[in-house]
């Protein structure tokens, strides 16, 4: 049996007195597609920042591949192959669509190490991947142009960029309409046909569940649950997570 | 104009090779001394932009920069009897180890706090020197300068070109860096230093290296001071407007780009130069303050940001 590309083990995090993350156990095989639900507070954008490495965990450790990262710096795990997008895209707001994308090619592609970083090369690589999210012909444009559905794929692209091998992506699909979901769910289709695991944070259920092999359940900073979509919300645990008694 | 950094290092140097000539020329000392004063704040303002413009981190410490340079020149001088552009470089050195101080301590806090942390870094040093009598302490130090060199006219013409020589170094420095992958890195961190970070940016290591690199630059623009003025004290070496010019000049040309601090030097130099010989000396901070209060209700990206954007209205 192969090891999994993610092992965490008794992950924690408290903020003063309130208990964030509480001795979360995971395992993610290397192509997996795992979506993560939970109530509002129930610690699923932590349980994020502590993998990426935006938040110092308290406790625990985690393993990628065979480095332990619990205790690197976010950019270190991104060169590992850990890449993240966030809740609200985070984009560099005056560069363009396509320096954007720059950005991780530079800095976080594994081929930076092979060779030295060339602008004409990196924007033909950059090309490839805005042609990928269908955001070629705005290439030049500067972010702000962008409307909300383009903001979110340009923030898949610029982690794709960094060629992961686990894409975490913390509610990439807020706030879009039912076709800009099924879009961006596209794209997180083609991202994981290439090996990619995807681990998918989201309160769409109707998305989690045409996405995910597995879905984990969070509940007040504890994992009560993980088996497949179709058992996992019909289970009488997570209905009173959602639902009340 | 996209020249190459040989071209371009080439074209710097050659401008700066004419201006000697045409000044040369002229043969007047107090163009030499004019000069002097205004590629100080090119110099000073390119390399501040390094760190406040490109990384997005607002030092307001520049004056105590400059005046590591300053004293670093005193120093060598009381103890050995080093050619100025050794202490030139030797001032740069100290300065950059300021810098790498300086980032260890403060490169975690963001924003005003930032800023806030440098300019308490240049009351403590200032508090240091005032108190270090090897140094003339609070009342002072006197320089004698030395002979110039045998090929040159005057002292004069011998500052002039060694501080064209510091300020063709930090712009074809700051251009250098601006187009490079570290350059790139450190308008991502200006932009979003989070999203950077999650980008692969080492934003600690980059922030360090800038403020090492502007640091050193500061440090090399304020280590002929001493014999520019003949007499070192605190109060000069600390000035306040060394902090506030190289703060306004790139904001007043913008930051984005190493030509807006040198547009801003060089118009505020010359506004300053020309309200201190026309009207008063104390002018010179009104004029500063009165601009830059313009530019930032006006023109908050500065001229190179209007330039812009009459470029793109023009193109629509």
């Amino acid at each position: 049996m192969t090891a999994p590309l993610l092992q965490v083990r008794g992950l924690g995090k408290r903020f003063g007195g309130f208990t964030a993350l509480d001795a979360l156990d995971l395992d993610i095989a290397a192509g997996a597609r795992i979506g993560v639900i939970g109530p509002n507070g129930a610690g699923k954008s932590t349980f994020v920042n502590l993998l990426a490495g935006t938040l110092p965990p308290d406790c625990g450790s985690i393993l990628f591949g065979d480095t332990r990262v619990e205790k690197l710096p976010p950019h270190r795990r991104v060169r590992l192959g850990l890449a993240r997008s966030f809740q609200l895209p985070q984009l560099f707001a005056s560069m363009s669509v396509i320096e954007n994308i720059l950005v991780p090619l530079a800095y976080a592609a594994p081929s930076r190490e092979a060779s030295p970083f060339v602008r004409s090369r990196a924007e033909a690589q950059a090309m490839n991947l805005l042609e990928q999210i269908g955001l070629a012909r705005l290439r030049h444009q500067p972010v702000g142009a962008l409307t909300q559905v383009e903001m979110r794929k340009l923030e898949l692209a610029r982690a794709m960029a960094a060629r992961p091998k686990l894409l975490l992506c913390d509610e990439s699909m807020a706030g879009l309409s039912d076709s800009e979901v099924d879009d961006v769910l596209d794209l997180l289709f083609a991202i994981n046909a290439e090996g990619v695991a995807v681990m998918m944070i989201e309160h769409i259920i109707k998305a989690v569940s045409r996405f995910s092999e597995r879905v984990i359940v969070l509940v007040a900073g504890r994992k009560i649950l993980e088996d497949a979509p179709a058992n996992a919300f019909r289970h009488p645990e997570v209905e009173r997570a959602y639902l009340g008694e | 104009m996209k020249l190459s950094m040989p071209v371009f290092a080439a074209f710097v140097i050659g401008l700066c090779a004419t201006l000697l000539l045409v000044l040369h020329a002229i043969d007047n000392d107090y163009l030499y001394f004019g000069g002097y004063l205004l590629f100080q704040y090119v110099a000073l303002a390119v390399a501040w932009n390094i760190l406040g413009g490109y990384a997005g981190y607002i030092n307001f410490g520049s004056a105590a920069f400059m005046a590591t340079g300053s004293y670093t020149t005193v120093v060598l001088v009381k103890l050995f009897a080093l050619p100025l552009p050794f202490l030139i470089l030797a001032g740069g050195a100290t300065a950059g180890l300021l810098g790498l101080f300086t980032a260890a301590m403060t490169l975690r806090f963001k924003g005003i706090f930032f800023a806030i942390a440098t300019l308490a870094l240049a009351v403590v040093l200032q508090t240091i020197v005032v108190n270090w009598d090897f140094v003339g302490g609070s009342r002072g130090v006197y320089l004698v300068r030395p002979p110039a060199p045998a090929f040159l006219d005057s002292f004069a013409q011998y500052l002039f070109a060694l501080i064209l020589g510091v300020t063709a170094l930090a712009v074809i420095l700051a251009r250098f860096i601006e187009r490079s992958t570290f350059g790139m890195g450190l308008a991502a961190i200006r932009e979003n230093e989070l999203a950077a970070e999650t980008c692969g940016v080492p934003t600690l290591r980059l922030k360090i290296a800038a403020t090492v690199v502007s640091g050193a630059l500061m440090g090399m623009a304020g280590a002929p001071l001493p014999y520019y003025l003949t007499y070192m004290e605190p109060n000069s070496a600390f000035a306040l407007t060394h902090t506030v010019n190289s703060v306004a000049m790139p904001l007043i040309g913008g930051t984005s780009s190493w030509t807006g601090p040198v547009i801003g030097a060089l118009l505020l130099g010359l506004a300053q130069q020309t309200a201190t010989v026309t009207i008063s000396s104390g002018l010179n901070l009104l004029v500063v303050g009165g601009l830059l209060m313009l530019f930032v209700l006006a023109a908050p990206e500065g001229l190179i940001g209007l330039l812009h954007l009459a470029k793109r209205r023009g193109a629509t």
